[in-house]
């Protein structure tokens, strides 16, 4: 008994301190690394896999362009519409395949960080849709003719319009880019967490001695568990960040709205 | 001690510039990859193989039209040299019929004129018969007449007696005769 209140009081759980790296050099830490190494893979892979596309593809190219459609048809052609999909195509591919590469980094041996736990990353990535969505409608519907479509939706009654309006702008302009960011930011950085927490914590409790070590087992399967669903929720959150990518960019330039 | 810890731990939700910046640099880098490399191909491939697509399938259309053509001409030759294979078996029907018929009336004709040479042959024959015979039963008449009256006539056995060799010498010439013949 006395061995297990020592071990409570000595063992203190990762937090957001499991975040800050020191610099390498300079001040470049390592998740900036990370996010230069994932740029090379994603733009090597692309630039020299699409060297030689063949009509009749092989292997290799069947990959390649099976993953390179998920980006294009389910995500922009679908939502954007089949008309003016094709110049987005680079935006939601560039976001779907840089983040979800990012992400994983979490779960591959060595790296294992995602580089989107750091706000920074999303954010920026937020900033380019958020640019690329209200320049599609400005270009669109003219400047007005932008706010007045992503203000005010058609048949809203107009004793609520002013309401709406408010809505509506704070969404399109704020909320929706910043919800964006947030939502990958916060997925990776409590997988990352809960991880950690998983191997701190079995270490830990193997470590402590006593009746404790008992325990230490089922925190080590348990990180096993939640790694792999934390594979599944890199996956859905790189998925879902592109596909809304696309959705605001139909949104903003759709017809008659 | 605890408690300082945690308040020196940053707060995550803070963007450091840096990563900001970097976040940036680097996205702007790969988009433009991407846009200005991998894309295009991407989408050059795509149109490439539609067209390889459309182009067969127009191309075997093609062939399937033409085939359909080539053979609709050959039935329809065919019909035609089965309508001339019974024209000119009606035709050489009909014309053996009338090859038949000629040949009969020919035939018919033949055998009237054969048929008419005879008699002709016979008719001068039996003239020539009947000149040669007349001209002998007046010789003969004139031999039995001389007989009849060198035997002076005496009875009426000789009489039939003469009369008999006679009638059996005219039966020797005309066997001689018909043996010549």
């Amino acid at each position: 008994m006395g061995t297990f209140v020592l071990a409570a009081e000595e063992f203190t759980p990762p937090g957001a301190g499991l975040f800050e790296y020191p610099p390498i050099f300079g001040s470049v830490t390592k998740p900036m690394v990370l996010a230069v190494l994932s740029l090379i893979i994603v733009a090597v892979l692309f630039t020299v896999g699409t060297r030689r596309l063949a009509i009749v593809p092989g292997k290799g190219q069947f990959a390649l362009e099976s993953f390179y459609n998920i980006p294009r048809n389910t995500m922009a052609r679908d939502q954007i519409g089949s008309a003016e999909f094709r110049r987005y195509i680079p935006l939601i591919l560039a976001l779907f395949s840089f983040i979800l590469v990012n992400n994983l980094f979490a779960i591959v041996p060595v790296i294992q960080f995602p580089t989107m736990s750091r706000i920074g990353f999303p954010l920026s990535l937020a900033l380019f849709v958020y640019v690329f969505y209200h320049y599609a409608g400005f270009k669109k519907h003219g400047f007005f003719g932008y706010i007045k479509h992503a203000a005010l939706p058609p048949g809203v009654p107009i004793f609520i319009a002013p309401l709406i309006i408010v809505i509506e702008l704070l969404q399109k302009f704020v909320v929706q880019p910043l919800s964006l960011a947030l939502r990958v930011f916060a997925a990776m950085f409590a997988g990352h967490l809960i991880i950690a927490l998983t191997a701190v914590a079995s270490a830990f409790l193997i470590s402590a001695g006593g009746a404790l070590i008992i325990a230490g087992p089922f925190a080590f399967v348990a990180g096993i568990a939640f790694t792999f669903l934390e594979a599944l929720v890199q996956v859905i959150q790189a998925y879902v960040f592109a596909l809304l990518a696309a959705v605001f960019i139909g949104a903003a330039i759709a017809e008659d709205h | 001690m605890d408690l300082i810890l945690a308040a020196e731990e940053p707060l995550p939700i803070l963007p450091h510039v840096d990563e900001l910046v970097l976040g940036v640099v680097a996205f702007a880098v790969l988009l433009f990859v991407l846009w200005k490399y991998a894309v295009p191909r991407f989408e050059t491939m795509y149109e490439e193989r539609t067209d390889a697509i459309e182009g067969g399938l127009k191309r075997a259309q093609e062939t399937q039209e033409q085939a359909d053509r080539l053979k609709k001409e050959y039935e329809e030759q065919l019909a035609g040299l089965r309508a001339e294979a019974a024209r000119i078996r009606d035709d050489a029907r009909a014309e053996g019929q009338q090859i038949k018929t000629e040949l009969r009336a020919e035939a018919e004709q033949e055998v009237a004129r054969i048929k008419a040479r005879g008699e002709e042959q016979i008719a001068a024959a039996r003239e020539q018969a009947e000149r040669n015979l007349r001209g002998e039963v007046g010789g003969l008449s004139v031999q039995l007449a001389e007989r009849l009256l060198g035997d002076s006539l005496a009875d009426d056995s000789r009489r039939s007696a003469t009369i008999d060799s006679f009638l059996g010498e005219l039966g020797g010439m005309s066997g001689q005769r018909t043996g010549a013949n």
